[in-house]
């Protein structure tokens, strides 16, 4: 049994009420406008950075109030040609999906990166927020997209001999056999 | 003369480089996990890796597998720990073992048939899975429900945090000694889901929220099955406030133990009642509402301490949270259709396909092909009785969903195993694995 000390919110006593403030409005002036964006379906806003500030814009987040990297995943664009992206983005095989949430602010934010097939290498976000260390090593054991700065890159799901990256669209569907019917090949 | 039977075991019975590895062999960025710098780095103020090796060099510390076949670990979760005597040291879960790839399968089914997949993954709340995977396929689709269809799938999502509820605080019950808790949590449990088999079918993996509404109406009389329910717990709820919120023996066991800190928390996106016990007033019903939670009156349940004691209250609490909310499900709920009349999603019923030959021919689309979705992608959130349960739902146009992403809460809060772990005793182990609710199915799909 541990000493029970209360750890306190940083934000005094006042974020401790249930009955939360209503949300603030959002600040006007939208965090670094070079970046392409769009709005999503579901009301977040969308950011489209280069590869090379990637890292620079979700640090820009974090600092702005965007506490929680909530969900962070990848699609395989192969077989999906001509998706919407904002003008001067340049679609590539992979993009990476990584969700920020802001808790003071009620707001989210969906920061959508372009990955060549070519060159799968990202930044890790680990130094930014330390929950990103799971969900990034998903991100490489399903789509085979490596992180730069990540502590411990290995696979998470799969077994560590696996061949391939599952997600990935030319990744076959396994079949199993059944009696009278051997397994056909992969869709 | 004896052969050496060494010879004949494997000398190497490791695995490689997904388990623990021993101090020399781990990355300093990894060893700094160890002493709770979760939040050192962003500040700049980077530890010296070099101090961390003095306090607890290699040959005083012991590493020692935990799982996959533990009946504490709640599944087949694996967890690898550096031992001081017996304090733990660094823990690091190993999983991947009920891998089934159901993200893959996803993309294979339809729309239609998606929430038969999703409802798979966690298993304690399958209803949660099929309500967040409908919600986007709607999002994207861009149809409204009917009113009925929202509350009977709020009473749906509330019973089901109730349910899930109750089998946590059996197996903690279990977990920390008290099997008598363990009979007491299953059997109201067991109520809640014979109410599910009598509404759905089935006890578990309903398929019973779908895109579009709900497969059917409620059965006439639930208004009294769920009063039994509501009547039953609330009592019980009294007893296991005697049994185990005011026994000294269970407040030493829970109390200061496995804490983190709010920072930490937001740091390792953990969500729901581990975010909560912190301190911090986040539940998605609340704070971005969906369905009619914003039309409910309910409190957030929060702690202070951020231990095991807490996610206890904050689990007990909220299942008369959710009592109170389907007191006013079962005042309020509206008249009215339970899924929407969009013939694009919703087959036509039963009776019609006996005397028109469109009918028939309808429902052989929907039932073959599915229904089509717009080309876009959307990212929905509820809160499930373990965290934010979130849905990334990408569509090129077609009947199946190009990428069917499922943000499980129990894959993200595994993280904050190791930070709550640190410096405890390795029999709180246990009970702090429990404390964290996971579910293995959704944490390795």
């Amino acid at each position: 049994m541990g000493a029970r000390a209360p750890r306190r919110h940083p934000a005094g006593d006042a974020a401790l009420t249930t009955e939360a403030a209503p949300p603030e409005t959002p600040p006007s002036a939208p965090l670094l406008p070079d970046v392409a964006r769009t709005a999503s379906l579901d009301g977040a806003e969308i950011l489209f950075p280069q590869r090379a500030r990637y890292h620079e814009v979700v640090a820009a987040h974090r600092h702005a109030g965007f506490e929680m990297l909530a969900d962070l995943t990848a699609v395989d664009y192969l077989v999906h040609h001509g998706r919407a992206l904002p003008t001067g983005v340049a679609p590539e095989r992979f993009e990476l999906v990584a969700n920020l949430l802001s808790i003071d602010q009620r707001r989210r934010v969906r920061i959508r990166l372009q990955v060549p097939e070519s060159d799968p290498v990202v930044a890790s976000l680990w130094d930014l927020y330390r929950g990103a260390e799971a969900m990034e090593r998903e991100v490489y054991d399903m789509y085979g997209i490596a992180f730069t700065g990540h502590p411990d890159l290995t696979r998470i799901l799969m077994p560590e001999d696996w061949e391939g990256h599952p997600l990935r669209k030319d990744f076959g569907v396994g079949r199993v056999p059944v009696q009278f019917k051997e397994a056909p090949g992969p869709r | 003369m004896t052969p050496d039977i060494r010879s004949a075991l494997p000398s190497e019975t490791s695995e490689g480089t997904q388990e623990l590895a021993q101090r020399q062999d781990t990355a300093p960025a990894e060893l700094e996990r160890e002493v709770g710098a979760v939040l050192r780095i962003p500040e700049g103020a980077v530890l010296d890796a070099s101090d961390l090796d003095v306090e607890h060099p290699d040959d005083e510390t012991m590493i020692i597998n935990m799982g996959p076949q533990h009946p504490s670990t709640h599944g087949v979760l694996r967890l690898m720990m550096e031992l001081d005597g017996e304090t733990v040291l660094r823990t690091k879960p190993i999983i991947g073992y009920l891998h089934t790839g159901m993200e893959k399968t996803g993309e294979e089914l339809t729309f239609q048939q998606g929430s038969t997949n999703v409802t798979r993954m966690d298993y304690l709340s399958p209803l949660t899975n099929e309500l967040v995977f409908s919600l986007a396929t709607e999002k994207l689709l861009g149809i409204e429900l009917p009113p009925r269809a929202v509350w009977i799938r709020m009473l749906l999502a509330e019973l089901q945090r109730m349910s899930s509820h109750l089998m946590w605080l059996a197996t903690n019950g279990m977990d920390v000694g008290s099997t008598t808790m363990m009979i007491f949590g299953f059997r109201e449990r067991e109520l809640v889901l014979a109410f599910f088999e009598k509404t759905t079918g089935v006890r578990m993996n309903h398929n019973f929220i779908r895109p579009g509404g709900t497969a059917a109406d409620l059965p006439d009389g639930w208004e009294d099955d769920v009063e039994v329910i509501l009547d039953n717990v609330s009592v019980r709820l009294g007893d296991y406030d005697e049994l185990l919120t005011g026994q000294p023996i269970f407040r030493e066991r829970m109390e200061g133990v496995g804490s983190l800190s709010a920072e930490e928390a937001l740091a390792l996106s953990a969500t729901g009642p581990i975010l909560r016990s912190t301190g911090i007033p986040w539940d998605l019903r609340r704070t971005m509402p969906y369905l009619a939670y914003d039309q409910v009156e309910f409190d957030v349940i929060i702690g202070t301490y951020g231990d095991n004691f807490d996610r206890y209250a904050i689990r007990l609490n909220e299942i008369r949270e959710s009592i109170r909310i389907l007191e006013q499900v079962l005042d309020n709920m509206p008249p009215g259709d339970y899924r929407v009349q969009d013939k694009k999603v919703t087959p036509p019923p039963r009776a019609r396909i006996d005397e028109s030959m469109e009918a028939l021919i309808h429902h052989f689309k929907i039932f073959t092909e599915g229904f089509k979705v717009p080309e876009g992608e959307v990212y929905v959130a509820v809160e499930s009785p373990r965290g934010e349960l979130g849905c990334y739902l990408v569509s090129d146009g077609s009947s199946k969903p190009y990428r069917m992403h499922i943000r499980a809460p129990s894959f993200v809060n595994l993280q904050s195993l190791p930070v709550m772990m640190h410096g405890g005793l390795v029999a709180d182990a246990v009970a702090t694995i429990s404390s964290v609710d996971p579910v293995m199915g959704e944490v390795d799909r």
